[in-house]
């Protein structure tokens, strides 16, 4: 177990190299980043040349790399083209994102596995029906139009909300942007809690428990749902980086200034530093995440082992 | 089931670990007393008056700094603000002489050095201020910033300082309205602190204007403060200002009806439909110095071939104007009819109906005038524009169909959406356009100069479709040497008239400043710039 | 009720039936055979896996309509003008977002155009990037996560961390590095992209399912008795794994065109003059309040389009799934 943790840890190693060198390149293609500081003025040829130089972005693109590894294990992950460094955006932009992902995680998971264990068991009738409804709306209707929706109902009909979010990003105000953002994760996780349900409750080891004569909270709380898990717990595995990176529209709504605001503001800007900086965060926010829905599998299935 | 329950134990710790980073932060601070709220957007370059080239950071300029002259918030006229006199004989040799009795909120007291160690600092190649071009007509430019290679000179030649009150500027071309250009922010005086503790002004800014920067999170809100002692007759009406940022001005917008924020401005285009409703009299809509326009790649055979100036005529006058400018910007636009802007006003230039019959939508005749001048190049047109940013693609989608109406075709004109600025910016660097493109201008300040010699100017800087005509240049030559106002502008008006003539760029419409405010907030408008002007808005 | 646990193998395995007599005597004494698909039935003992299934579903009612539907909307893809006469490019500006009227049931979008005539012309974009993106990137998901979870080891590793670096290239990013570059407005590129992007979340899904699946005493039997890797793969975890891939896919197909929708605001997606359920919902999305009608009739297209592939996933994984007999 724990050889197995150590070797996951170090897989992190090539897995971040590549990582910023894949982003790096990525945003090198999208070519020369200067010409756009100038607004919608043709860029000053002299003042642009000596932007380039102090970039290093006169240099090949193997050399600019180094040069920036160079600077990152020095503890200098560069600046932003507003003058800010990248370590503070990373301050300031990752706990407000890590506090949204944890709200819309919490939400889809408490949610909809409460729906999908409903439907599931209910298989055909008005529940099972009407999440399904619900499940189709959410899917066809994207973040922009529902984000814009809610905020408007709550922050401005009813009041009952904050129609966007402090820069501090109280827990409290991103309960609407959370599930906002958890919508669509929201259907995936009732539909797939609703087919493992509906596949598990015919397996033996229910009937077994149910021959035992054990409750029927218990034989579904510990028995079933348990072993219903994993492809559930898979998925929220997945969804955390896709909730962290791509949380972008939810928070361009909200006024939230996280991880998403500054990765789009960085690759529109073509800024490199700031998009290898916060993507190779989130990358190793993955691993990790990866790794704890691995080590979930075995706590929620024994047979699973991991030598 | 050992490993099991070691696996169950990782999981606790990761999930503790991961709630413990997620608490931290918390409690939202009120920051009030009398303070207007306003949005903001977060400025693209560290705020140095000389490298504030964008709106956002240029309102801060607007509230933190006075210079030699100031736009009239209401006319626009450039009147004498911490200059008391500008001389000159010959239209290049000019000297300045300015106010006693101002200072930086610092204390420190604004003299003749503070303006030409700030204009050395932005005119200097090595502190790369993207307004540094904003010198280049001042003598010794080429020396502090050459094209090519290190500079062979730190200050420019042609500033001198005579004594604390007053210096000489000598140019290095005659500019008649040269000291009408003072207005603009690049030209604002800088403390000592600004060169003794440069990062320390980056972080909190000194100027010596109506407010002080109490405090600025980047990337969030900046708070401005009243400064009591400011010495200029247009004190802040109010205690303060508190600018946040906003990622969409949507958002804003809705925070704006929420009751969270009293003034936005920008309201966006889809929102235009309902701000009458939702606001009522508190909504402002008036000019603001930018025309839209798009551009014809002159360098492109197709489009510069004899000819063609009718087949560019002709899709300018099938472009139907004022049913776009009503029916998407719900008249936040005006319809174009030259090339300047209406907050020129007559005696500054503004001359509508300048463009002729060319800018009047015209079905028939456009028809005719592009079959005429040998039909599209290639049998179509493609327009061109980033989409990251404003309402552009509902505007070029608009304008293709109506060109498509017009030649009775569903795919003569199509739409080329680019996905981010700066990739537009680095094709239109390269000459890679082969049909027409998004060219606004915002001016930098309200001269009909600018609207015309930086564009269409042989190799002017922002001549992005390579425009070149020899009497255009003659002309422009003329009304800079011209010492007489009124003359000048008749000489840069028969300029124009070779753009009506050449059309090398459909006029589209005079794009307005709109903003929406508060019950809370009174006396709001806009300059020139489609900036509030915050000092004069009083808290209710 | 409850009805005993038989895995698919054990009723089951058509052509290889004699060659394979001893696992599945094996797998029988271990589990016997339920009555409900009982030995007696000879019908069933000379079917395959994939025939027993499709037996099942020509009986579904829920197959044959999303199936219909589905038919219907291909149909409509390929064809548009069956059933809409108009062109959907033909713009009059001065009707611009007003409501139905005579002969324009579905009104008038921001730019004058019909709404009716674009949501039927929009339907070939919009079925392309979903049908084949997810396609792609459920084939391509799951035969990777599945060689990971079913190997693990360094397999696994390789796999599970090139997943882990796709997971972190932000949309926006890929879309402008390898869309950028593509002038035509071909729906392909797009649907390269978005499969690029879609298997990695396909394959964790599918690895965790047969890592799982692994577990299970007639993998393990089988393994005993000698079957090997394909034939493990092939015929006994697949069919047990496939579900929450087919749930996942079917909700990822609805997505998907939404994700084209998002590549296409950015201007990096489906170029004009190409209609797209999406191009027209991502312009409605900010226009609700004043024009609701424009979000709602390409919403309510996707809306059915999803439903017809969630019916019909739900349909193919029960015929599937041995449990549920």
């Amino acid at each position: 177990m724990g050889r197995y943790v150590i070797r996951r840890l170090l897989q992190m190693i090539p897995v971040f190299i590549g990582s910023t060198f894949l982003i790096f390149f990525m945003v090198y293609a999208l070519g020369d980043p200067v010409a756009a500081l100038f607004g919608d003025k043709a860029p000053d040829p002299a003042t642009a040349a000596q932007i380039r130089k102090d970039l290093y972005l006169d240099e090949p693109l193997w050399k600019q790399y180094l040069h920036y590894m160079g600077q990152v294990l020095q503890g200098n992950f560069g600046t932003a083209f507003n003058g800010q460094k990248v370590t503070e955006l990373m301050g300031t932009a990752f706990p407000v994102t890590l506090r949204l992902t944890l709200v819309a995680i919490v939400l889809e998971m408490v949610i909809g596995i409460v729906l999908g264990v409903f439907s599931g068991l209910r298989r055909g009738r008005a529940v099972d029906t009407t999440v399904l409804l619900l499940t189709l709306i959410v899917v066809s209707v994207p973040t922009f139009v529902s984000g814009y929706l809610l905020q408007y109902v709550f922050g401005v009909k009813w009041e009952t909300a904050a129609a966007s979010v402090a820069p501090e990003a109280p827990l409290g105000e991103l309960l609407l942007p959370g599930l906002v953002l958890a919508l669509v994760s929201l259907a995936y996780v009732t539909r797939l809690t609703r087919t493992s349900i509906a596949e598990n409750a015919r397996a033996d080891y229910v009937r077994t428990a149910v021959a035992k004569g054990l409750p029927r909270r218990r034989v579904i709380i510990r028995h079933l749902l348990r072993n219903s898990l994993i492809p559930v717990v898979t998925f929220i595995g997945t969804d955390i980086g896709s909730l962290m990176g791509g949380a972008i529209v939810t928070e361009r709504i909200f006024n939230i200034h996280g991880v998403g605001y500054q990765l789009y503001q960085g690759i529109l800007r073509q800024n490199s530093p700031t998009v290898v900086g916060f993507v190779t965060i989130l990358v190793i926010v993955f691993l990790l995440a990866n790794l704890l829905v691995d080590l979930l599998y075995a706590v929620l299935d024994p047979r699973i082992r991991y030598a | 089931m050992r490993g099991a329950t070691r696996a169950k134990w990782a999981v606790w710790v990761m999930v503790v670990v991961a709630l413990a980073a997620a608490g931290c932060g918390g409690g939202r601070s009120v920051g009030k007393g009398g303070a207007v709220r306003a949005s903001w957007g977060d400025p693209q370059n560290p705020l140095e008056p000389a490298n504030t080239n964008e709106v956002q950071g240029g309102k801060v300029l607007d509230m933190i700094f006075r210079g030699l002259k100031r736009y009239d918030p209401k006319t626009g006229e450039a009147v004498d603000v911490i200059a008391d006199r500008i001389e000159t004989e010959d239209q290049q040799h000019f000297t300045v002489t300015i106010k006693d009795g101002w200072s930086f909120s610092n204390g420190e007291k604004v003299t003749a050095h503070s303006f030409v160690d700030a204009w050395n600092y932005g005119a200097a190649i090595g502190n790369e201020q993207k307004n540094a071009s904003f010198f280049q007509y001042i003598d010794g430019y080429d020396k502090v910033h050459p094209d090519s290679g290190s500079p062979s000179a730190k200050t420019l030649s042609g500033l001198a300082v005579k004594d604390d009150r007053t210096f000489t500027v000598k140019l290095n071309q005659k500019f008649s309205t040269w000291p009408d250009t003072l207005g603009y922010a690049a030209f604002s005086p800088l403390p000592k602190a600004f060169f003794d503790d440069h990062d320390g002004w980056i972080k909190k800014p000194i100027g010596n204007g109506p407010y002080t920067v109490r405090s600025y999170d980047k990337g969030t809100v900046m708070r401005l403060a009243k400064w009591d002692a400011y010495p200029g007759p247009d004190k802040a009406r109010n205690n303060g200002v508190e600018l946040r940022v906003y990622t969409d001005n949507n958002t804003a917008y809705t925070d704006l009806q929420a009751g969270n924020l009293d003034l936005a401005d920008d309201i966006p285009a889809q929102q235009l439909r309902n701000v009458k409703a939702d606001l009522g009299d508190r909504y402002i809509n008036q000019p603001a110095g930018i025309v839209q326009t798009l551009a014809f790649p002159m360098y492109d055979k197709g489009w510069s071939k004899s000819g063609m100036a009718k087949v560019r005529k002709g899709l300018s006058m099938a472009i139907n104007r004022k049913q776009i400018t009503d029916e998407i910007f719900q008249k936040t636009r005006v319809p174009a009819t030259d090339w300047t802007s209406p907050v020129l006003r007559a005696e500054g230039g503004y001359k509508p109906g300048l463009c002729g019959s060319a800018c009047s939508y015209d079905p028939a005749r456009a028809k005719r005038l592009i079959a005429e001048g040998g039909g599209l190049p290639g049998g179509k047109v493609t327009v061109t524009s980033n989409v990251d940013t404003g309402s552009h693609r509902v505007w070029m989608d608009a304008v293709c169909n109506s060109i498509n109406n017009v030649l009775d075709s569903e795919k003569a004109c199509t739409v080329n959406p680019i996905g981010t600025f700066a990739d537009f910016r680095n094709k239109l660097g390269g000459h890679q356009m082969t049909g027409p493109f998004r060219a606004g201008w915002q001016m930098d300040y309200p001269l009909i100069q600018d609207f015309l010699q930086p564009l269409y100017y042989t190799d002017a800087s922002s001549n992005d479709g390579k425009f070149s005509d020899p009497e255009f240049d003659r002309l422009v030559d003329k009304a800079n040497g011209e010492s007489d106002k009124a003359k000048a502008v008749s000489d840069f008006q028969d300029a124009e008239k070779v753009l009506a003539d050449q059309m090398p760029v459909i006029p589209l419409w005079y794009q307005n400043g709109s903003a929406g405010y508060s019950e809370s907030i009174s006396n709001v408008a806009l300059n020139q710039f489609s900036v509030p002007v915050y000092n004069e808005i009083k808290v209710n | 009720m409850p009805e005993p646990y038989v895995p698919k193998e054990a009723i089951s395995h058509g052509d290889g039936a004699t060659a394979n007599l001893a696992m599945s005597e094996a797998e029988s004494l271990e589990k016997p055979p339920g009555p409900g698909g009982g030995p007696g039935d000879p019908s069933l003992k000379a079917r395959s896996l994939w025939s027993d299934a499709w037996h099942d579903l020509r009986r579904n009612p829920i197959f044959i309509i999303s199936a219909l539907v589905i038919l219907f909307l291909i149909v409509i893809a390929i064809w548009p003008s069956l059933i809409a006469s108009g062109s959907p490019y033909k713009a009059d500006l001065s009707k611009a977002q007003r409501g139905a009227s005579p002969g324009h049931p579905f009104g008038y979008d921001t730019q004058g155009r019909d709404v009716y005539t674009r949501v039927v012309y929009g339907a070939r974009a919009s079925i392309t990037v979903g049908i084949c993106a997810t396609a792609g990137a459920a084939l391509l998901g799951s035969v990777l996560g599945g060689l990971a979870g079913f190997f693990g080891g360094w397999w696994d590793a390789l796999l599970s961390r090139i997943a882990d670096v796709f997971f972190g290239i932000p949309i926006i990013l890929g879309g402008l590095v390898f869309l950028s570059v593509v002038t035509s407005g071909s729906v392909w590129p797009v649907v390269g992209f978005i499969v690029l992007l879609g298997w990695p979340q396909i394959s964790r899904i599918a690895r965790g399912s047969v890592v799982t699946i692994k577990q299970n005493d007639f993998v393990q039997a089988a393994r005993a008795l000698g079957a090997g890797n394909g034939r493990m793969l092939l015929r006994h975890i697949a069919p047990n794994a496939v579900a929450p891939v087919i749930v996942v896919a079917t909700i990822a197909l609805g997505t998907y065109i939404a994700l084209e929708a998002t590549l296409s605001f950015l201007g990096v997606g489906l170029k004009p003059p190409t209609v797209s359920w999406g191009i027209d919902i991502s312009d409605a999305a900010t226009r609700i309040r004043n024009a609701p009608h424009m979000l709602l009739w390409p919403a309510g297209a996707l809306s059915i389009t999803v439903l017809a592939f969630i019916m019909l996933g739900d349909a193919v994984r029960d015929a599937l799934d041995p449990k549920l007999r």
